[in-house]
């Protein structure tokens, strides 16, 4: 087996033996199993006339509440990437670990690309799994499933991988307790800045609207909520989010488009720029 | 001489034959910002050596290990490792290596950590159960082969690197201080280890400051201080002189540091004194000197120059300079 996949294999197997995998998957069926419940009472709401909502209705509030449920699966993903990133390489070099390891045939560039593979492959599996899992209860309970299900939990993941390549880049240099910490501090201002950006929008304030896109290309994570926002989005609500005009933009938990094909594009790039400075902050560090 | 001090030119090895040295180095120097960790290291270990490299705390043995290995790069000179420039990827097959600071997934069976060194080594598949086999036999491990090595003591993690260094037998093993964890049973096998490596042909280069385990082993040592070479040579070329041992009373700070400017350097252990760099011829003179400073001498011992009267009796040089 090439040196990436052995350690990418190793670090697939530490979070599965230390049962970070198991704890994820138990609470993702706990929240799934509630969330279940919880949709399958909207269907049991009445409105005004004391029937029950109609299957539009139901849909209508179904997706919006699933846009909030999607938000906290996003932040799961986000806060374990970045704690588990935050040490992937320090604390191994910290411990000396890694000094038998490198004293092999082995790239430092191999192991920063192997560690970044493993927990992109953890990520991958918890974003497919638990967005199948949410996606399938929620049919079940409302028979409801988002426009785009396969783009939102490519966009939740990618957010996941966001945070690993940033938590990864502050692994190589600071303990793991610091690049946790400065990822997750990172991840926050990212989206506050993202609204700060929407609320520049509503307002027609360019200078408060460049906050938000400044911030998207310094961390794209609030982008890809927004992408994976406007994968929920049912018609119908588009269409009432793009009557509103501006001000229908003002909201951290509503899209009216989706990201732009140069964001997107933006995204590679900076994918490519974070494992390129980890390589290279890892090659240049005295362990 | 094998290894001299810095400054020292020494030619560097042609090609890479099995004829070229385990190690060789040119003023090799490492700095750590404006500190000299490494000070010109020039050294040659012939193949198939035990060569132990002493010195205090702090003196640069591990910045060396960690410069001929290329985990660190160096500030300047070069250095060779079996024929080939230090950094070598492809060299990296055939050495072995146990840090100081040792630690293993804690994770994995003992097996599974030798597999995936195995893995990265790499040796061919087909030899992993036999080489896994033969280094958890060696090291003493076999019967805890499946457990987890979070559940190993410290001692039998270091058996356990002990093992990983010597998988797929390498041709320089470096062992960062091999016994630092270890009881007395695990020490003498780490000595027969060595001992066996060295039958075989293996280079040994022996990082401690256990200095009774280097005597035991090594072919030839070398003595570090402030990232220098200040001494090496074979244990024959080291240790001949003689010292003289004292068991004195009544003799204070002031009436020792007469006695050690006129006797040479001394070990002070109290009432227990060892004169490290003495001839027999001037015992006399010694208990004369004691018995007028006010002592009350009980025993007087010469005897040969052991490594750890040469190394206190060096650095005792070093620092007077």
């Amino acid at each position: 087996m090439p040196p990436i996949l052995v350690i990418a294999r190793l670090t697939v197997q530490e979070a599965s033996r230390r049962r970070l995998l198991a704890a994820l998957v138990i609470l993702t069926l706990i929240v799934v199993g509630f969330s279940a419940w919880g949709f399958q009472k909207i269907t049991t709401v009445t409105g005004s006339n004391g029937q029950p909502l109609d299957h539009a209705a139901v849909q209508q509030v179904t997706s919006q509440l699933l846009i909030a449920i999607v938000f906290m699966y996003s932040g799961v993903l986000a806060l374990s990437a970045a704690v588990v990133a935050g040490p992937l390489i320090s604390s191994e070099v910290e411990s000396g670990m890694l000094l038998s390891m490198l004293a092999r045939p082995l790239r430092r560039s191999e192991v920063v690309i192997g560690k970044w593979l493993g927990l992109a492959i953890l990520i991958a599996i918890y974003a497919g799994g638990s967005a199948f899992l949410e996606m399938a209860a929620v049919d079940w309970a409302t028979d409801y499933v988002p426009p785009h299900p396969i783009l939102l939990t490519l966009y939740v993941a990618a957010e996941g991988l966001v945070l690993l390549s940033l938590g990864l880049v502050l692994s190589t240099r600071l303990s793991g307790i610091t690049g946790g910490v400065i990822a997750l501090v990172a991840w926050l201002m990212g989206w506050i800045a993202g609204v700060v950006g929407n609320i520049g929008a509503a307002l027609q304030n360019q200078a408060v609207e460049d906050i938000g896109i400044v911030s998207r290309l310094i961390l794209p994570t609030d982008g890809l909520w927004r992408g994976a926002v406007y994968s929920m989005e049912p018609d119908a609500v588009l269409a009432i989010l793009r009557a509103a005009g501006t001000a229908g933009r003002a909201n951290p938990f509503s899209a009216v488009d989706p990201p732009p094909t140069a964001f997107l594009l933006w995204v590679v790039v900076w994918f490519a720029l974070m494992l390129s400075l980890a390589i290279w902050s890892f090659r240049t560090r005295e362990i | 001489m094998v290894a001299g001090v810095a400054n020292e030119t020494v030619a560097a090895p042609q090609g890479a034959a099995t004829s070229s040295p385990a190690i060789h180095t040119v003023d090799l120097t490492k700095r750590f910002g404006s500190t000299l960790a490494l000070a010109g290291l020039s050294m040659t270990v012939p193949r198939g050596e035990v060569f132990g490299f002493l010195g205090p705390n702090g003196a640069g043995k591990t910045t060396a290990v960690k410069v001929l290995l290329g985990l660190l790069a160096p500030s300047s000179g070069e250095g060779w490792l079996l024929g080939h420039p230090i950094g070598d990827l492809g060299t990296r097959r055939r050495i072995g290596y146990l840090p100081e600071l040792f630690r293993y997934q804690a994770w994995l069976s003992a097996r599974e950590v030798l597999a995936v060194h195995c893995e990265l080594a790499p040796l061919p598949r087909a030899r992993w159960k036999e080489a896994i086999a033969e280094s958890l036999d060696v090291v003493g491990l076999t019967d805890r082969a499946k457990d987890r090595v979070g559940t190993f003591s410290k001692g039998m993690q270091q058996r356990l690197g002990l093992g990983a260094a010597l998988l797929g037998s390498p041709e320089l093993v470096f062992l960062d201080e091999p016994t630092s964890a270890l009881d007395p049973v695990g020490r003498h096998d780490v000595r027969r280890i060595i001992r066996e490596l060295a039958d075989r042909g293996t280079a040994v280069f022996l990082n401690s400051h256990l200095l009774s385990e280097v005597e035991q082993v090594c072919d030839r040592v070398a003595v570090v201080d402030h990232g220098r070479v200040i001494a090496s040579g074979t244990m024959g070329e080291l240790l001949t002189g003689s010292a003289v041992y004292v068991r004195a009373t009544g003799l204070d700070a002031d009436a020792k540091s007469k006695l050690a400017a006129s006797f040479g350097p001394l070990d002070d252990e109290g009432e227990r004194i060892t004169f490290t760099k003495l001839g027999q011829d001037r015992i006399p003179e010694l208990v004369a000197q004691v018995v007028a400073a006010g002592g009350r001498v009980y025993e007087v011992i010469p005897r040969h120059q052991t490594l750890e009267d040469r190394f206190l009796q060096l650095l005792g040089e070093e620092e007077a300079r």
